[in-house]
């Protein structure tokens, strides 16, 4: 041989490695305890503000009285209040937001960018034309949920035929075909509210279709709470395999993976998700976006962290940005026009200092 | 052990592999030379089981560690994370690697020298850095067959040098058959126990080093006159297959040719 080969080989200094690693485990705890607190925060937020403001410490013992007396009556106004109104209203925007932020997380891995949203795929548009179907036909709870989720299905299914070239999918026609489809559904929506009563229910649609958890109830809660669970609690389970889908497809197959079948079992999770959250609270967008990008930013890349520290932040975004948009004035405001507003600019400032420092 | 029988692959009209049949055994390494575009990336392909074949059989193991030759990440994964990700065969669709995993990926990267990297991002790493990464995570794999795709075509000498080395190391230590493409027969020369030359005419010739790596043959594989030149100022005889132009770059016949 040309070379001595024992001096080009460093020895395993594993005593440094294992100390690099401690390091990081000890960061990653450390940003999941603060993101832990800011979703603690933002439940408390939610419980005391409003109209009828209620002072933590009471807010917290109508909790605890209610969790450890099973039974209890609840017959004073604040109990009222938080039991009914407040507590099942931050539930139902905790799953969403962890379920949006999860689903808008697994895409940006699974097509390898991190600008997609479940806009792209077609499901978000494909849902909320089920819903308005649903509401022009007078139809609410399981019958809207159950249409807009076929719907948003159907759109995928649609993705998936249009997307499938001799028997496998690119990313980039599943891209192109997932724009298709969000303008045939997005036209579908139109059409619906062109041909609604407008003293009927194209005011429902109207106000449904800018996204809002105010009509949140227990009962709406037992609805979308079993597909928000079901389809977060999937991909969380295949958040370390989501490293691996998010790799070039001959890369992904080389290391044991199926990317034509895994990358459909996250779609079809995403929708089980998106559908159940715009059936009981219209269309909110940005979450999966915005949430997703911050964790990466604080945390890294590896989706293995990624995946839960999105759902903890978006169900605490979530819960916030609904307790203001049901604080800020008199009237509610739309919650979807809220993420959007919130949601917009810090993506435009998140995105600039990302590349700019990746530019460096 | 990899192999493939009888098989057949077509571009259109255009046949990259006619018939070929190859048979790449455990403990030994196999150099693939061949003219650009002979369809040096599409063998490996077929033998990864990712090219459609026209007709004939691939026997394989389940997993074959792949060292490609530059990895797109939309993500910048930490090194160890790309490396780890060499695990996830044995872990299936709803595994995660867990402190046992981890060491595994962690003496890999001891292994090619790349132990102190495990934090930097992977696209923070030098092209040679990267190359040796990904050698890691085939490592990691576990995997019988190890396929390189020009490993040191985007490497200066010295990693060029260092990747050959841990090559011959690897094949040497473990029952391991390793595979590797490369534009630069003395590659095959040093590293190699066989190897296979994809000819222009289709044909290809597979055989020991020592038996199919020749002048002649060389000569009609880049269509450039080749010669050995034997080098004994060594302890170890040493030999460097080179084209004959380089000896003459300012003879005018030459430089017409080149």
């Amino acid at each position: 041989m040309l070379t001595s080969r024992a001096e080009n080989i460093r020895l395993p200094t594993s005593l440094k490695t294992g100390e690099m690693e401690n390091r990081r485990l000890a960061k990653q705890a450390v940003a999941f305890l603060i993101l832990s607190v800011v979703l603690l925060g933002s439940i408390f937020f939610g419980l005391c503000a409003g109209r009828f403001s209620i002072t933590p410490a009471r807010a917290l013992e109508i909790v605890f009285n209610w969790l450890f007396t099973p039974g209890l009556l609840i017959n004073q106004i604040d109990e009222r209040i938080i039991l009914l109104v407040r507590i099942p209203r931050i539930i139902l925007a905790g799953f969403a937001g962890a379920g949006l932020a999860v689903a808008g997380a697994a895409l940006q891995a699974v097509f390898r960018n991190p600008l997609v949203s479940p806009q792209i795929l077609g499901i978000s548009p494909g849902a909320a034309f089920g819903g308005v179907l649903a509401i022009v036909l007078g139809w609410w709870g399981l019958a809207l949920l159950g249409l807009s989720f076929a719907s948003g299905l159907i759109a995928l299914v649609f993705v998936g035929l249009l997307a499938r070239i001799n028997g496998r999918s690119e990313i980039i026609t599943v891209i192109l075909a997932g724009i298709v489809i969000s303008a045939l559904f997005g036209a579908l929506v139109s059409l619906s509210q062109f041909l609604a009563d407008p003293n009927g229910s194209l005011p429902a649609i109207v106000y449904w279709l800018m996204g809002s958890m105010a009509s949140a109830t227990w009962q709406k809660l037992t609805l979308a709470a079993p597909g928000l669970i079901m389809g977060t609690l999937l991909i969380m389970a295949m958040r370390f395999r989501l490293n691996i889908l998010s790799l070039d497809d001959a890369e992904a197959r080389s290391l044991g993976a199926n990317p034509d079948i895994e990358r459909w079992i996250i779609f079809l999770a995403v929708t089980i998700i998106v559908g159940s959250q715009v059936s009981v609270s219209g269309v909110i967008g940005w979450i999966g976006l915005v949430i997703p990008h911050t964790v990466r930013m604080i945390m890294g890349q590896d989706n293995r962290v990624v995946i839960p520290a999105s759902a903890i932040l978006g169900a605490a975004f979530l819960i916030f940005a609904d307790t203001l948009a049901r604080t800020m004035t008199a009237a509610e405001i739309p919650l979807g026009a809220l993420t959007a507003l919130v949601g917009a600019p810090v993506f435009a400032v998140l995105l600039r200092s990302h590349y700019r420092e990746r530019m460096q | 052990m990899i192999m493939l029988s009888d098989v057949t692959v077509r571009f259109g009209s255009r046949v990259i592999l006619d018939n070929v049949s190859l048979h790449f055994p455990k403990n030994r390494t196999t150099a693939i030379l061949g003219p650009n575009g002979r369809g040096k990336t599409t063998l490996l392909r077929t033998l990864l089981g990712q090219q459609k074949m026209n007709s004939g059989l691939r026997h394989a193991p389940k997993i074959v560690g792949y060292v490609p030759q530059a990895v797109m990440l939309a993500h910048p994964y930490s090194a160890l994370d790309i490396v780890v990700m060499g695990r996830a065969a044995s872990l299936g669709l709803f595994g995660r690697p867990d402190k046992k995993e981890q060491n595994i990926a962690l003496e890999a990267m001891a292994r090619v020298g790349v132990a102190h990297l495990t934090d930097t991002p992977f696209l923070r790493l030098s092209g040679g850095e990267r190359q040796l990464v990904l050698l890691a995570r085939a490592i990691a794999t576990g995997a019988d067959v190890l396929i390189l795709d020009e490993p040191a075509a985007a490497l200066d000498l010295h990693n060029e040098m260092r990747l050959l080395d841990i090559l011959t190391d690897i094949s040497q230590e473990s029952d391991k058959s390793i595979i590797f493409t490369t534009h630069n027969p003395n590659h095959a020369l040093n590293v190699a126990d066989d190897v296979l030359m994809m000819m222009p005419d289709g044909s290809t010739i597979h055989g020991t080093v020592n038996e199919t790596l020749k002048t002649d043959n060389l000569t009609r594989l880049y269509g450039v006159d080749m010669q050995f030149i034997r080098l004994d100022n060594q302890a170890e005889e040493q030999s460097l297959v080179i084209p004959s132009f380089s000896l003459c770059r300012k003879c005018p016949a030459a430089s017409v040719k080149f």
